[in-house]
């Protein structure tokens, strides 16, 4: 967690918040409840009151179950959506409430990888259409020499012959595909990359392909990543720093190595546990019992809690606050702090 | 892969021919025999000027003690008119052609008419969404509970009421094309807020977003290619829709006048002398309307059976 750039910190999250409504329109909000007709807007609430801070040249990782809100995290500070409330900030400016012309100029360093390959490249367009349309919208002054030795270069950064820019993306993998839509990313020369599980729908072989491939742009262009995924022996290859999300609230922030060493959230040390091992013959995972609570009516306290072989009378009524921890790393847990889960370490 | 690269591209036509759906019109014998029946109607009613042997639109080569001649295999026709001659004395044959150019340029400039709306109104409900939609939609609705035909007549009878028979018949062609446009663009507006609104979840429109790009460039650029199939299929049948419509409006009366008959108004006028004998006038036009309007359809259900596997298939 090396502060790089003594400016602060290139992204900035700022209590962000989330909320989808499930009742849309007048009608839906009308319930009956005991005889009674009621107003009632139900929501999901996607991300709560997530602080996070991402400084030039780290590569952060967020990770957590599905449905945690990661994605959702991702595509606000892509711009893809809007927050319900919290701030966003990029080197200093707020980003989350710009108009489309307004962002314009930031589209052009804040750029996103998708997770499906197989959607996220337009199938009537070649790939030298597709490569060629963000070079030619953000330049708008470039020749066709220019774009072209552009496309070119970038095209084979990640690998692809451009002697195949004429063809249409169904004929190519989905490793392929991938690098081409990182490729597409990286026309308009970007210095942030949020990344939306770029490799989970890619075969583990090309994972590591396509994974080297980001770690190189990332040395040889200075990129900042945030990056969404569910795989945690991706993050201790890839990430400089972890984030874990629990139904939308942060668990614990470390240092990647941090991290992995010494895990503190309860939440933190079932996921670790859970991770394969090649010498585990006889597995000692902690089995979280029950599911996720769901995320239309949050539980009021800790939202861990109902999983949590820790819990007690605090957790249900005090929703715990991120503390700095002696390492470095932020944890958001009562029993951390009361420093209860050594003495009751049952695992 | 590198060795498939150099290879010598395929000619844009080896392509067309080698593509999946030629492969799979050549194995439809109705698909051939409707495309080749609906070219031979076409091109022959398109090269009329040329191949007409009377033109019936000049007075002068029309003469009046030469109505009701039967066709030639009939009993007292004239040899020099094949198909006979209508109440006007017109060579049938000549006004059939020149009737079904105009039917089949009226069909499609009203298609085009209803597919510029259409595409335009259905690509923005489906794409901004929300109150829009709602609005647009239902406008949409509100046209849709009126029958094509209802709103036809009503718009001809008041145009002609208000302009005087002979502007009207000047400007037929244009007042028909305009209300079988207007009339039918519902049919396009739903099936492409549809599409797009499939579309627009996907991913490469997200990342077209994140790129940057305008809502009217992802729209036209990026949304409009994928969602042409349903408008191809549905533009087939709409074609044979507008040639009927403009035939039951010329039938009503509210069409083409009889000095530039469609082959609506030619079933119109032949209709009086139906009784008299004088079958022909009607009969002949009106198989040539019934054959075209059947090819076309035919061609539309191959159209949406390729571009549309899952529907019958699946």
């Amino acid at each position: 967690m090396k502060d790089l750039s003594s400016a602060g910190p290139l992204l900035d999250i700022q209590n962000l918040e989330k909320k989808f409504d499930l009742d849309k329109g007048f009608l839906e909000t009308l319930k009956l409840r005991g005889g009674r007709l009621i107003r009632e807007t139900r929501a999901v609430h996607a991300v709560n009151n997530v602080t996070l801070d991402v400084h030039k040249g780290e590569a952060v990782c967020v990770v957590g179950e599905s449905g945690c809100g990661k994605s959702t995290v991702a595509r606000m500070v892509a711009g893809l959506l809007a927050p319900t409330h919290g701030e966003i900030h990029y080197a200093g400016q707020r980003i989350d409430n710009l108009s489309r012309h307004a962002m314009r100029p930031l589209r052009k360093k804040i750029q996103m990888i998708f997770q499906n390959p197989y959607a996220s490249l337009n199938p009537r367009m070649t790939i030298l259409e597709a490569l060629e349309e963000p070079v030619r919208h953000h330049n708008p002054r470039y020749s066709n020499a220019e774009v072209r030795d552009r496309v070119a270069e970038v095209m084979r950064s990640v690998g692809v012959d451009p002697a195949w820019a004429k063809r249409y993306p169904h004929e190519f993998s989905g490793g392929q595909r991938q690098r081409i839509a990182i490729a597409r990313a990286l026309t308009v020369d970007p210095e942030f990359i949020v990344a939306d599980e770029p490799i989970s729908a890619l075969d583990v072989s090309i994972q590591a392909q396509v994974l080297n491939l980001m770690l190189e742009a990332k040395e040889s262009r200075g990129l900042t990543y945030l990056f969404i995924t569910h795989d945690l022996s991706v993050v201790e290859h890839f990430g400089t720093r972890v984030v874990v999300l629990y139904l939308g609230s942060i668990c614990e922030v470390a240092d990647t190595a941090t991290l992995f060493s010494n895990p503190k959230h309860p939440y933190t040390k079932a996921l670790l546990s859970a991770v394969p091992q090649l010498k585990d013959d006889r597995p000692n995972h902690i089995r979280l019992k029950g599911e996720i609570p769901t995320p239309i009516n949050l539980p009021k306290g800790c939202p861990f809690r109902s999983r949590c072989a820790f819990a007690n009378k605090r957790c249900d009524e005090e929703k715990p606050k991120t503390i700095q921890q002696p390492d470095g790393s932020l944890v958001a847990c009562h029993a951390v702090e009361e420093d209860r889960l050594d003495t009751a370490a049952s695992v | 892969m590198s060795d498939l690269s150099h290879a010598p591209a395929p000619s844009r036509l080896q392509k067309v021919m080698d593509s999946t759906m030629m492969y799979s019109f050549r194995r439809n014998p109705v698909a051939v025999a409707s495309l080749a029946v609906f070219l031979v109607i076409a091109v022959l009613s398109f090269l009329a000027p040329l191949i007409a042997p009377y033109d019936p639109y000049d007075p002068a080569s029309i003469d009046l003690m030469n109505s009701e001649y039967p066709p030639a295999w009939v009993n007292g026709a004239l040899p020099e008119f094949v198909l006979g001659t209508d109440d006007q004395g017109r060579d049938l044959l000549s006004t059939i052609l020149y009737g079904t150019r105009l039917s089949i340029i009226i069909g499609l400039c009203a298609v085009a008419l209803q597919a510029f709306l259409g595409i335009t109104i259905g690509l923005v409900a489906g794409y901004v969404g929300g109150r829009t939609d709602s609005l647009l939609m239902r406008m949409a609705d509100i046209q849709l509970s009126f029958s094509t035909l209802m709103v036809a007549i009503i718009f001809l009878a008041v145009t002609q009421a208000l302009f005087g028979s002979e502007t009207f018949n000047r400007y037929a062609v244009f007042f028909l094309i305009a209300v079988i446009g207007v009339a039918e663009w519902p049919q396009y507006a739903r099936t492409v807020r549809a599409t797009v609104l499939a579309e627009k979840k996907k991913e490469y429109i997200d990342s077209a977003r994140v790129l940057g790009f305008g809502p009217l460039r992802i729209m036209i650029r990026h949304i409009l290619p994928n969602s042409l199939s349903p408008i191809f299929v549905i533009s087939t049948v709409q074609v044979a829709n507008a040639i009927i419509s403009e035939a039951s409006l010329s039938f009503l009366g509210l069409g083409m006048p009889p000095s530039q008959p469609s082959l609506g108004s030619l079933i119109s006028a032949g209709f009086d002398y139906i009784y008299s004998g004088s079958w022909w006038i009607t009969v002949i036009p009106g198989i040539v309307l019934v054959v075209l309007v059947l090819v076309i359809n035919l061609l539309g259900d191959w159209v949406r059976d390729v571009l549309n596997p899952k529907l019958y298939k699946g």
